[in-house]
Parts: structure tokens; C-alpha cells; sequence
């Protein structure tokens, strides 16, 4: 073989480490501000580890336990829980009927998608503020509206149930439409012989919806399902800005794990070392769910449902 | 066939008859029917829905205090107040128009920066070809759901070790490039960059970066600019990470709200006014490009 000329040693060395050069940003990046503080976070929580004073002995699984011996640590827990019920269940179901409803042959398709689309881009701070003043015990709108139907006011932050449901509206305001949105570009993946072939055969509309539409948005269900469980078992800005004070409440009514994170590590008690062990057990509950989902999504994939991914 | 096609008959005689046959079909077969006017009813509400909400925020930036204090339920048409109500927010004592600064330096700088490393991995990983690529192409995407958020308590004592706490920098650089951007950019290359066009660069001696820089980038345009619109509003609506590092004296908008609500609860006209601040510059984007961000779920929700 001849030797080749720098010229073209440059040129291979090119194709051979630019791939690589062109990639290595996200993992750098990744691994830096992404991975590496999420796994140092374990080794955080086995310290007793101060805001201001830093690093101290490492103490074992004492962090975790004082964190079970804490009310304020369940009452977090069942709020994250409820809220994101509140808040993915009825929000998935709006979203597909929506679709459903944009699925037609509207006339101005992207005016009426615009729409729905819109309060996806009015900040989770925003409205939750906005909400906040819609839902306030005393002279919110919603009371009043109840007030005009002759019905008794709602203690929308004092009972935790229905601060719950306010909070969740908020979720379900910002992202309704977003999912609206997903859902209908996945009914219009869906062959319109189906749906042909369906009425064809003489069945009605709400029939295929529910026989031809919603068995083949399966895969988008599952889709979305995830990606809600991941962003919603983390939620902060809604609750945290549900009152002035944002600890969540009197009784802690509306704390939610990630905003307890926030007050053990940054509050009164300046404790990492707690606010990384909670970090840690949320993490540990996401992987648990995210496995869940991922077993029923392969039991729906094998039992043989059309159109899985 | 004893029925035409609609192509058929455009060949045959002609457009007219061509949008006739395709009208009897549409009636025929129900699915191409124009909706009802219950469709249209359902529709309304929902749109309702989305925007009284905003439109109460401009309605309670518009009055006063005592106004709101006497009607839960505001009147349908705006209040006198909403330029004194703004003014009052921006010479008020909680740094706005440094927030509305920042808040712009953020979200400009994030997606630059997330749309050229994800435009450039995207190129990587969709045209050309190295050991382990659909690997970390797979890496790449579970990445997508690893609760990063979580890892903030190491993240900030990183932040202190680098006397980032309460600067700029600190919100950007952990946003510089994202995973989903990859991802995106990924999918979007693969169809849209033809391996000739590669090809033809490179015979003609172009380099590597030269390669991206004439043919990946400007095929990529219409993919980068609605990641570009995602990663604006995500840069500009996002608030834990920027409220526990930047602080009152540098903050974001979102953060300049929360500071606004707790200094001024008790006056709702003004706190409104500083949700429709921060909330109007999104609002205009989204007239100018609202399009482009409906076309950017639609098309990931069928891809992803």
C-alpha cells in the first residue's frame, strides 16, 4: 500500500473521530449536570450534609430514617399521589375527546388547534397564581359561581381533597390541549378504511369511537401515560405557588415531595443530607412505577392489540 | 369500476367534475362529512376554557384592588388601570425589567445553543457512520426519562463550587443541549438530508464540519426552528432550578413572580399585571408562531 499523504491521514482521522466529536456535547453535558449529580445524590444522603456547612460524617441510613419518622414525609407522599391522579386521568380522557372533536373536516383546523393549544404557553407559575385567585376560599370566582347556584362555598385550599383538585385543574389547564394535540395527530395515523369499513357496517359514531378510535390510540395512551408520571410525580411550581407562603399549607395539605425536597434542603432545617435522601426515594418510587408501566405496556404489546408500536 | 375516481376524472374532464365526485364521496362515506354543529358547540367551550383564564388575568390587571375585592366574578369588559397597574409592577421594588432581561438572555442563548448541538448530533447520528452509534442512539433516548430534576441537591453544591450560585450561567449551561433535541434532530435528518447531497460535499473536499455547516444545517431549518419554539418556551416557563439558584436579586421572570406574590398579596391588580408581563412576550410568540408549535407535537406525537 502506498502511504498516504497527510493530506488524506487528516482526512480519514475527519471521518473517523468527527461522529463522535459531534456527539460527545449531550453526554458531557449529560453525565455533568445530569447523571452524576442524580447518582451523588445517594452518597449525599448518607451524610450529614449542611446548605451553608457542607459535607459532615457520613451517618449511615440515619437520613432515611428520620424521614419515616416525619408526618410532613407521608402527607408529601399521599398529596404527589393524589394530585397526579387528579390530574392524569381526567386530563387523558378530556385530551382524547377533544381529539376526537378536532378529527372532523372543521373548517379553520388550525384556529380551533391554536386554541387549545394556547395556555400550554402561560407559565406553571402564572397559572398557578391565576388559579389560585379563581379558586381563594373567600372571594374566588369559583365560590361565587357556586354561591349563584345556590351552592355552599368550597374550601378550596383548606380541605386538602379539594386543594387537591385545584391544583390539578392547573396541571390539566396547561397541558389538556397539548395532549389534545398528540392524540389527534394519532387518530389521523389511523387508516381511514377502518373507520370506512365501520360505518360501512352500519355502526354509529360512538361506536367506533369506542371500538375502532380509542383501541388504536393505545400506544399513544401508553405514550403520554409516562411521560405524566415522569413530570407529574415531580410537580413543584403549581403547589409551591398555590398560597403566598408556599410551604404547602397549614396542616401541609398540598406539600408535595419535591417541594418537601425544597424545604429540607433550602428551608428551615438547611439539611442536603434529608432533602437528598427524598430525592433518592422519589427517584426510587419513579423507576418503580416507570417498571410497572413498562409490564403492562409489554402484556398489552403480547396479547396481541393492533396497531402497538 | 363503474364509478369514476376523483384523480380519474381530473385526467378525463376536468377539475369542475373532478370536485364533484370527490363532494359525493365526502357525503357518501360519512368520514370526510362536514361536522355538525355540536362538534363546533363542544369546540367552543373548549376554547372558552382555555383562554377566560387569561382573559381574567387581563381583566383584574386592568382594575384595583378594592374592585376585585368587591367582585369575585369580574366584569366581562377591562378596567382603566392596566398601564398604571404595569408600571406600577415594573417600578416596583422586585427587579422586573432586569427578570424580563435575563428571562430573554436565557431562552435566546438555550435554544441557539440546544438547536446547533442537537442539529450536529442529529447529523451525526443519522448519516454517518461509526462503531456503537444506534448504542448511544439508545442511550440518547432513555436519557429522556431519568428524573434529572432529582439530582438537584449535588447540582447546586457543583453551582457553589463554581461560584455559579445566582448567575446566568448557571440556568444555561445545564440547559445547553438536550436529549430530546437529538432525538429530533435525529429523526427529522434521516428523512430530510439526502446521502447525495452528503456525498457531493465531500467529493468536493469539503471537511467534515464543512459538510454540516453548507448541507446538514440549512436542510435541517424547518425541524431546528420549531425546536428552537419548544426550547423557548420551555426556557422561559421553566422555575424550580432558576428559584433555588438565581435568587431575589437576579431572577427570571417566574422567579420575579413568585417574589411579586409574596411582597404584594393583598393587591391583586398588581400581581396580575406581573403575570401578564411575564406572560404577553410567550402570548406574541405564539400569535406569530403558534402554527409552527401545533405542527411540532403533531408531527413528534406520530414519530416518537
Amino acid at each position: 500500500m502506498q502511504s498516504l499523504t497527510w493530506r488524506q491521514r487528516l482526512s480519514r482521522l475527519d471521518v473517523k473521530l468527527s461522529p463522535y466529536l459531534y456527539i460527545s456535547p449531550f453526554f458531557l453535558l449529560f453525565f455533568v449536570v445530569g447523571l452524576f449529580p442524580l447518582l451523588y445524590t445517594a452518597w449525599v444522603s448518607l451524610h450529614d450534609w449542611h446548605l451553608i456547612g457542607g459535607q459532615g460524617e457520613m451517618i449511615g441510613f440515619a437520613n432515611y430514617v428520620a424521614v419515616f419518622d416525619q408526618p410532613n414525609f407521608y402527607r408529601a407522599l399521599r398529596n404527589t399521589f393524589s394530585i397526579f391522579i387528579l390530574s392524569s386521568v381526567p386530563q387523558i380522557i378530556a385530551a382524547i375527546l377533544i381529539a376526537y372533536f378536532l378529527d372532523t373536516n372543521l373548517r379553520a383546523k388550525t384556529f380551533w388547534r391554536m386554541g387549545v393549544l394556547l395556555p400550554y404557553v402561560v407559565a406553571p407559575v402564572a397559572v398557578s397564581m391565576i388559579f389560585s385567585k379563581i379558586f381563594a376560599d373567600q372571594s374566588g370566582a369559583a365560590n361565587a359561581l357556586l354561591a349563584m347556584f345556590g351552592a355552599d362555598p368550597i374550601g378550596w385550599h383548606a380541605d386538602p381533597f379539594w386543594a387537591h383538585v385545584a391544583i390539578a385543574t392547573m396541571v390539566n389547564f396547561r397541558w389538556t390541549g397539548y395532549n389534545a394535540l398528540i392524540f389527534l395527530a394519532a387518530m389521523q395515523a389511523i387508516p381511514r378504511e377502518v373507520y370506512e369499513a365501520a360505518i360501512v357496517d352500519g355502526a354509529r359514531r360512538w361506536r367506533t369511537f369506542f371500538s375502532v378510535t380509542v383501541p388504536m390510540l393505545k400506544p399513544t395512551i401508553i405514550f403520554v401515560v409516562i411521560t405524566s408520571t415522569i413530570g407529574g410525580l415531580q410537580i413543584f411550581d403549581e403547589p409551591r405557588m398555590f398560597d403566598t407562603m408556599g410551604t404547602g399549607g397549614a396542616d401541609k395539605q398540598w406539600l408535595t415531595l419535591t417541594m418537601y425536597i425544597y424545604e429540607l434542603g433550602w428551608g428551615a432545617q438547611k439539611s442536603f443530607g434529608r432533602a437528598a435522601a427524598v430525592s433518592w426515594i422519589l427517584f426510587a418510587i419513579i423507576v418503580v412505577i416507570g417498571a410497572i408501566n413498562f409490564f403492562i405496556t409489554r402484556r398489552i404489546a403480547s396479547s396481541g392489540g393492533k396497531g402497538d408500536l | 369500476m363503474s364509478r369514476m375516481s376523483g384523480p380519474m376524472a381530473q385526467q378525463l374532464v376536468g377539475k369542475g367534475a373532478a370536485r364533484a365526485i370527490h363532494r359525493r364521496e365526502r357525503q357518501s362515506f360519512g368520514v370526510n362529512k362536514r361536522p355538525s354543529w355540536t362538534t363546533y358547540a363542544v369546540l367552543v367551550a373548549v376554547l372558552l376554557v382555555s383562554i377566560y383564564p387569561i382573559y381574567f388575568t387581563v381583566l383584574l390587571a386592568s382594575s384595583d384592588a378594592a374592585t376585585i375585592a368587591r367582585n369575585p366574578i369580574p366584569s366581562l369588559v377591562p378596567g382603566p388601570n392596566f398601564f398604571d397597574n404595569v408600571s406600577r409592577v415594573l417600578g416596583s421594588d422586585i427587579k422586573f425589567w432586569t427578570a424580563l432581561a435575563n428571562s430573554t438572555i436565557v431562552a435566546v442563548v438555550t435554544s441557539v445553543s440546544v438547536v446547533f448541538f442537537a442539529t450536529l448530533a442529529g447529523f451525526a447520528f443519522s448519516k454517518l457512520r461509526f462503531r456503537g452509534r444506534n448504542g448511544l442512539l439508545v442511550f440518547v433516548i432513555a436519557t429522556m426519562a431519568v428524573p434529572t430534576q432529582l439530582g438537584v441537591v449535588p447540582l447546586f453544591i457543583l453551582m457553589s463550587e463554581l461560584g455559579w450560585v445566582g448567575k446566568l450561567q448557571a440556568v444555561i449551561v445545564p440547559g445547553m443541549v438536550t436529549a430530546f433535541g437529538v432525538f429530533w434532530m435525529t429523526q427529522y435528518l434521516r428523512d430530510a438530508l439526502p446521502f447525495e447531497l452528503i456525498e457531493a460535499a465531500r467529493v468536493d473536499g469539503a471537511s467534515m464540519i464543512r459538510t454540516f455547516w453548507s448541507v446538514a444545517l440549512p436542510a435541517a431549518k424547518p425541524a431546528a426552528a420549531m425546536l428552537a419554539l419548544f426550547t423557548f418556551v420551555g426556557s422561559w416557563t421553566n422555575f424550580f432550578w432558576p428559584f433555588i439558584i438565581l435568587g431575589s436579586a437576579n431572577p427570571t421572570l417566574p422567579v420575579a413572580l413568585q417574589l411579586l406574590q409574596a411582597s404584594y398579596f393583598k393587591d391583586y391588580s398588581l400581581i396580575m399585571a406581573g403575570v401578564v408581563v411575564a406572560t404577553l412576550p410567550l402570548i406574541a410568540v405564539f400569535v406569530v408562531a403558534g402554527r409552527q408549535l401545533v405542527a411540532g407535537i403533531m408531527q413528534g406525537a406520530v414519530k416518537g
